[in-house]
Formats: C-alpha cells, structure tokens, sequence
C-alpha cells in the first residue's frame, strides 16, 4: 500500500452511514420523547442518553462507530491497515505470502485458498461467514512486484466485494521486514452491517492484527504458543471465566 | 498431582489436579524438586494484578528434573537437572535474540490483553496471570514448560537444587537492579527494600563495584541480614529517610536508588492512606509507589533510578518535577533471567555468593496457605520461604493453615 493509493480512497470525516444516523437519530428522538413522561433521575438518564444519540447522529459520528472504531471510505466501504515486522527477509516472506494457499495456515477466517492457473494470477476464495456458513469469491492479482508488493482484488459476483495490497519493506537494523497490509471491502449492509458484526465480535481490524501476529509467530517459532490443555484447579462454571482470559480468544 | 491454586483474594490452597501434559512438541514436563514463594507473588495473593481466575496454578521459582519431552525438543533430555526461568522465551524474535527475554515477542499466548493495559505484550510468564499469558505455574508435583531448548538450564554438577533455585528469578532480578543502578567506581547505592530481591540487589550492587550499598527497610531481621552483606541501614520508621541519606552521602544524594519494594509499599501519612484507599478500589489506581516516590526524590542530581520492582498499571503523584529538573534516568524491566545465568552460575560456583543464605524457611508443598501467610505478614522472621513439593507431610507435620483475612 503507498500513500498514493490511500490518497485514492480518502476517509471519510464521519464514520457512521446514512441508514445509521436516521436509525441512532430516531433512537435518540425516542428517548427524549420518553424522558418528558418520567420524573427524577430516571427521566435524566433517558433524556441524556437521547441527546447524546441525537448528537452523534447530527454531526454524524455515530455511537457504534466511535466504540467500535470503524473506518470507512467516502464510498462506504471499509478499509483495515496493519502492520507487523517479522525478523526475515523480504524475499522469503514475498514467496510464503505470493503462494495465496498459504494464507489460511494464519488466516482465521480463511478456510481455503486454491490458486486457479499456471501463473496464479487467480484464486477462489472461501471464507467463515457467522452462524456456520462460508462465503466464497474470486480474486486476480493485480499487482506482483517480487519482493516488495502483491495487490489483489475479487471479481464481479464477489458477496463481499474487498482489495488488499501487502508491502513487504525492509525494517531498519537487524529486525527485519515489516509486513504491510491494506484491506478494503464492502459489507452486505454496508458500513451499518460492519458495526453489527463487529458488536457480534466479527471485527476485521482485530482479526486481521490476530492473524498478522500468527504469521509472525509461525515463521519466526513454527507455532502459536498455546495454554489450551494444561492443567488448573478449574471446576465446571470457572472454566469459562478462564476462557474469557484465554489464548484463541485474543491471540 | 498436588498444586498450589490461587482461590481468590486471599486465598490460595493446596488441590489434586490433573497431571501436566506435553500440549506442543517444544515442550518438556518438569518433575518439580524445588520452589518458591517470590515477593511479587504477594501482589497475586492480594489481587492487584488483573486477570487471574479461580483455580490458576501460581508459582514461577521452581526448578527439577525432565520427566518427558516434545518431539522438537533437542537440547534437553530425560533425567536432565533443570531451572526454569521465570520469563519465557521464544528464543527466536529480535527480543531474545538482543538478551531482551522478558520482552519477547511471541510467547504471550494473550497478547491482546496486554496490549489493552501497555500497549504492547512483553513475554509470557509462568504462574503469572492472565495478561502474562495464562500459564500454569510451578508451585506444583510437575510443571509443563514450554520452548524447552530456549528455557530449561541444566544445572551444573555438584550444585543443590538449593544453590540453584533463586536463579529462576530473584538473583537475576537482584543483579539487573544493580546493574540498572549504572554503577561507576566509588558509588553509593541505596536500595529500599530488604527482602530478597532487596538483598540480591545489595550483594550485587557490591559485586559491580559500589563502594556503599544502603539499605532501607523496616524489618529488625532483613535488616539484620543486610548488614551481614555488607550494606549500612535505615529503619525507616524510626528515622527520616530522605534526611538521613543526605547526611549519609555527604550532601549528595546515592548515586542511585534501586525501588525493590514495588506496587505494594508501606506510607505513612495522608499519601499513604490516600495510596491505600485508591488501590483497594482496584479502579483509582492499582500501584502504591511510595518507594519509587521516595527513591526520585532521593536520587542524587543526575543519578539513575532503578526499579526491579513490580508495577501493574497506573499510579498517582509520581513526582515528575524532581525526576525532570533533577535530570535523573530510570531504568526499569521484568528480569531477563536468560541473560544473566552463566554470570550468576559463576558466582555461585565460585563461592562468591551463597543464595541459601536468605533461605529461611523451608516446607512441605502442603504448607503453602502458611507459607505464603508468613511470608506476606513477616511472621517467623520469614524473609525467604522454599517449598519441597515432594516431602511427605507425615514427616514434617503441616502447620495449620490461617484464617483467610480481610
């Protein structure tokens, strides 16, 4: 990702969609109105808490967002930047990543990558969507710079249409590469269906930060480090406070 | 297999678990000979540090012998004698590989929630909590280790478990205090707090080269001990501190100050009710850094200021004016234990530092809710408790546990 192409896709001053401010806007209206029948602190909580909505609506940083920290395009897509630094050379995690079947040995969403043709320009994607279903697109390479760049984006027919672009540059020192990517998409639902998933705990932003972090740890350790196993004094309830905490979760 | 289970604030018991298993092939299980009750255990005991659970196995000073490894595992063999240090390593990202091992990178198996409370995730701990990645400790019958060829030490013929065991933690802790002090020729250390990694600091202060050590504390017997390697004493309920080091050092302030007292210092006074009351809401503030206060503020002009001592979050009134205009540098850090071991090994070895000294209670596993009782209350004299996981308690019968308090 250079700058240039992030200038392409400026983003925007507000995070939130249309849809999403009449929606919080509404909301917010609602309380207020509801706020004029109750007395005392009952009545101030509601009324605060609309003017709020209100406000978020109005200047349209809507509540969602600003928890969640969603990131959208003028055109209402989503855009996610990370970036890691890996202690190998440029060259070599060009080849791992050029190789998109590897993609869902770190890819947590991924459930598969098949590179189509002789010169893997194409590849059909297939990916964990919620409640168990997967959904499934095509995507061509559209920038291939060895050692330094791969950009990709799906096809006409995509459910979710979405580009990315990873930059491999070398980290100052002895530390490395630093890996860059850039991920735009559109969400069924737009911007609104973003903050939904991303409530429902589907938020790119962290998987993609999760996944660049199991990249880093498989070729740098060969695995994830893992506590999933070991022994407690653990009994029945407590071991889902323990999962709250635990690996997989958050790593 | 017999662990000791945190249990809640308080709380920790003694519980037949299940035994530990090779979960990755880089791992190795340790059949535990020796181990210990370590300061910064306290501040698990006491709740201040976020994300244990109910049933976490605690302990990460322990040492034994390898029962079983993990197919990738090829320094380190069955029957080999072994420390385990503290922090874990990877052995491989730009951290371990500078020596910086209780900053690795990739050992944290819950990096996000480090990150949330630091920003970024130092190195997985044993027996540490949550945030330090979750891992089972080793006050217990066995230990799973983990990234066996970067962690596990083999011990050198014709050293007890005892020469060895504070070498998982509190001797290295001690030394890279010293060593965070910067000591040139002719320096005065100050260092408050008398408790083990207190005295590590104090013995390798003098081992590089300082030529006072003062220490400050407030117990009769750690400062007895203190005195016995070499250092000068301040009780400091019986005199002013700050007073008394200026006097001691000629007007000048101690070159540097190591704060090995850490998130739970005693105050007097309206600061340390106010520390006090804030910390018990776990929300105001989660550190009393009433000794790190002290140690800005006595600092000489342009001295350094170490801390091996534990902080976990935020803490109020740290007087940053005095740090600033007084020109000071701070140099802080959980142990990089890996670092120093062949240093420290020598040492032992040549008989320049004899760790059992400050050993001065030794108990059955079972009597740990008693251990870690007078350990944290000064009872007995305790200064240092070590835990012999398998004597049997028939042999030495087990003090009755204490009432859980507060």
């Amino acid at each position: 990702m250079t700058r240039k192409d992030y200038e392409e896709r400026p983003q925007s001053g507000r995070n939130s969609s249309p849809a999403e401010r009449v929606l919080f806007g509404s909301i917010g209206a609602g309380l207020i109105a509801l706020s004029l029948g109750q007395r005392g602190q009952v009545g101030t909580l509601l009324a605060t808490g609309g003017a709020l909505l209100v406000a978020g609506a109005a200047m349209g940083q809507g509540l969602g967002e600003t928890v969640t920290g969603v990131r959208r395009t003028e055109d209402d897509q989503i855009k996610v930047e990370k970036a890691i630094t890996v202690g190998m050379g440029a060259d070599e995690l060009y080849t791992f990543w050029r190789n998109f079947e590897n993609l869902p040995r770190f890819m947590d969403h991924l459930e598969s990558v098949k590179v189509q043709d002789g010169d893997g320009q194409r590849s059909h994607w297939v990916a964990k969507a919620p409640a168990g279903t997967s959904v499934e697109w095509d995507a061509e390479i559209t920038a291939d710079e060895p050692g330094r760049r791969i950009a990709w984006r799906s096809l006409e027919g995509a459910t979710v249409p979405n580009e990315g672009a990873v930059e491999f540059r070398p980290a100052p020192g002895d530390r490395g590469t630093e890996i860059h990517v850039s991920l735009t998409y559109r969400p069924p639902g737009g911007t609104l269906g973003a903050t939904v998933a991303r409530l429902l705990g589907e938020d790119p932003n962290v998987q993609i930060e999760h996944d660049l972090r199991r990249l880093k740890r498989l070729l740098e350790v060969g695995h994830i480090p893992t506590t999933e196993g070991q022994s407690s004094g653990r009994k029945g309830a407590l071991k889902a406070e323990a999962r709250m905490y635990d690996n997989r979760r958050t790593s | 297999m017999k662990a000791v289970v945190w249990q809640g604030v308080n709380r920790v018991s003694v519980e037949t678990v299940p035994d530990p298993q090779i979960l990755q092939p880089t791992d190795a299980i340790v059949r535990v000979t020796k181990t210990a009750i370590c300061g910064s255990d306290l501040h698990l005991l006491d709740g201040y540090v976020p994300s244990m659970v109910h049933g976490d196995i605690v302990g990460h000073e322990f040492m034994g012998e390898v029962v079983e490894v993990g197919s990738e595992v090829r320094k380190v063999k069955v029957g080999d004698r072994v420390i385990v240090p503290f922090p874990i390593a990877c052995g491989k990202c730009w951290y371990c590989q500078k020596g910086l091992t209780s900053l690795c990178d990739n050992s944290n198996p819950n990096p996000g929630l480090a990150e949330k409370f630091w920003g970024y995730s130092p190195a997985g701990l044993y027996g540490y909590s949550h945030i330090t990645g979750g891992y089972a400790g080793g006050q217990a019958q066995f230990a799973r280790t983990v990234y066996a060829d970067a962690n596990l030490f083999k011990v050198p013929d014709g050293l007890t478990d005892e020469q060895v065991l504070f070498l998982t933690d509190i001797f290295p802790t001690g030394f890279m205090g010293a060593e965070n002090c910067q000591i040139e020729p002719g320096d005065v250390v100050a260092v408050f707090g008398a408790g083990p990694v207190g005295l590590f600091g104090i013995a390798s202060a003098f081992l590089l080269g300082a030529e006072r050590v003062i220490a400050i504390d407030r117990f009769p017997e750690r400062l007895e001990m203190a005195r016995t390697y070499g250092a000068e004493t301040i009780n400091y309920e019986e005199e002013n501190v700050f007073e008394l080091l200026k006097e001691m050092t000629g007007g000048r302030g101690p070159d540097s100050v190591m704060d090995a007292v850490g998130l739970e210092a005693q105050a007097h006074g309206l600061l340390g009710v106010a520390d006090a009351v804030k910390q018990t809401t776990r929300v105001l503030e989660s550190d009393r850094p009433h000794a790190l206060r002290a140690a800005i503020m006595a600092c000489r002009k342009g001295g350094t200021v170490s801390v091996p001592g534990v902080y976990g979050g935020l803490a109020d009134k740290i007087p940053l004016g005095a740090f600033m205009n007084k020109g000071l540098t701070m140099k802080t850090g959980q142990t990089h234990v890996h670092r120093y071991l062949d240093r420290l090994t020598g040492y032992i070895q040549r008989g320049e530092i004899d760790p059992t000294r400050i050993i001065t209670h030794r108990l059955t596993l079972d009597e740990a809710p008693h251990a870690y009782h007078i350990f944290k209350h000064k009872h007995d004299g305790c200064i240092k408790c070590v835990l012999d996981p398998w004597a049997d308690p028939k042999d030495h019968e087990p003090t009755p546990a204490p009432q859980p308090q507060g």
